[in-house]
């Protein structure tokens, strides 16, 4: 086990504790992901989910980049993300575990969010400022530009959408 | 393509298509060990250019979205998923 393996693990750790999420507590399993999203970064320049095939160009791995688009819609249907590095609090607990599950991305590449075709849910010309979602984990930001870290899950600028 | 084998009793043709990366794709390959069948598996991510491609386009046949670990028993079942329970039963 390398030592920035060690070093992604507390920090994806701490990260996750802080905003509501758990990663897998079976430590070995987890270490093989962390390893994982190491040797993507390495390969690719992003960390793209270790059990997905990955393009290589950050633009067509967007979604897939971790925390991936998938994570959060996973948790709440199956307790666990498609590669079982976050999992709900009941799994964190060791009261359930974390079961394989299907992958949700769509097949299509347009279909996929960086590409689907975005329309504001509705502009009010009376805001004062456009609202930003996180497509990651839905967090919302009044401001002028999108965060250039989401505060939440820690996705970049490059996966907001314009949402009001 | 480069497939890697791993020995063990012949239970017919055992394909598995992995991610190198991915941890239940290094599940099911260490369960086939422990079955103590033999078997082919390729890491699809290490692979190159047409090589990639072409695995790709084999697995495409079997499991159109793509998904790894996707297991492929004598040309004929294939499990998508680390299904322990299903492996077991098809590999009887
Ligand atoms: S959140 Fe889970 S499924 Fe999504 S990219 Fe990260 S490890 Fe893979």
């Amino acid at each position: 086990m390398s030592g920035d393996a060690e070093k992604l693990f507390s920090k994806l750790d701490a990260d996750a504790r802080k905003s509501g999420y758990f990663l897998n507590p079976d430590s070995a399993f987890t270490m093989e992901l962390v390893e994982g999203l190491l040797a993507n970064e390495k390969r690719y320049g992003h960390q793209a989910c270790p059990c997905r095939l990955a393009d290589g160009n950050r633009l067509e791995d967007l979604d897939i980049i971790c925390p991936c688009d998938y994570r959060d819609a996973d948790l709440d249907d199956f307790g666990a993300c498609y590669c079982a590095l976050y999992v709900s609090k009941e799994i964190a607990e060791g009261k359930a575990k974390a079961e394989p599950l299907p992958d949700r991305r769509p097949v299509g590449r347009n279909e996929r969010p960086q590409f689907r075709e975005k329309k504001p849910g509705r502009t009010d010309s009376e805001l004062s400022h456009p609202v930003w979602r996180c497509r990651v984990c839905g967090y919302l930001a009044a401001r002028d530009e999108p965060p250039g870290i989401c505060p939440i899950c820690k996705a970049t600028k490059d996966r907001f959408d314009r949402f009001m | 393509m480069k497939f890697e084998h791993v020995d063990g009793q012949d239970r017919g043709k055992i394909v598995l298509y992995a991610l190198s990366t991915c941890v239940w794709c290094k599940r099911t390959k260490q369960f086939l060990g422990n079955l103590g069948v033999g078997f082919d598996y390729v890491f699809v991510d290490l692979l190159q250019g047409a090589e990639k491609e072409s695995a790709m386009a084999e697995l495409d046949k079997w499991n159109p979205r793509r998904s790894f670990p996707t297991l492929v028993i004598n040309g004929e079942k294939c499990i998508i998923g680390f299904k322990e329970d299903e492996i077991k039963e098809a590999l009887r």
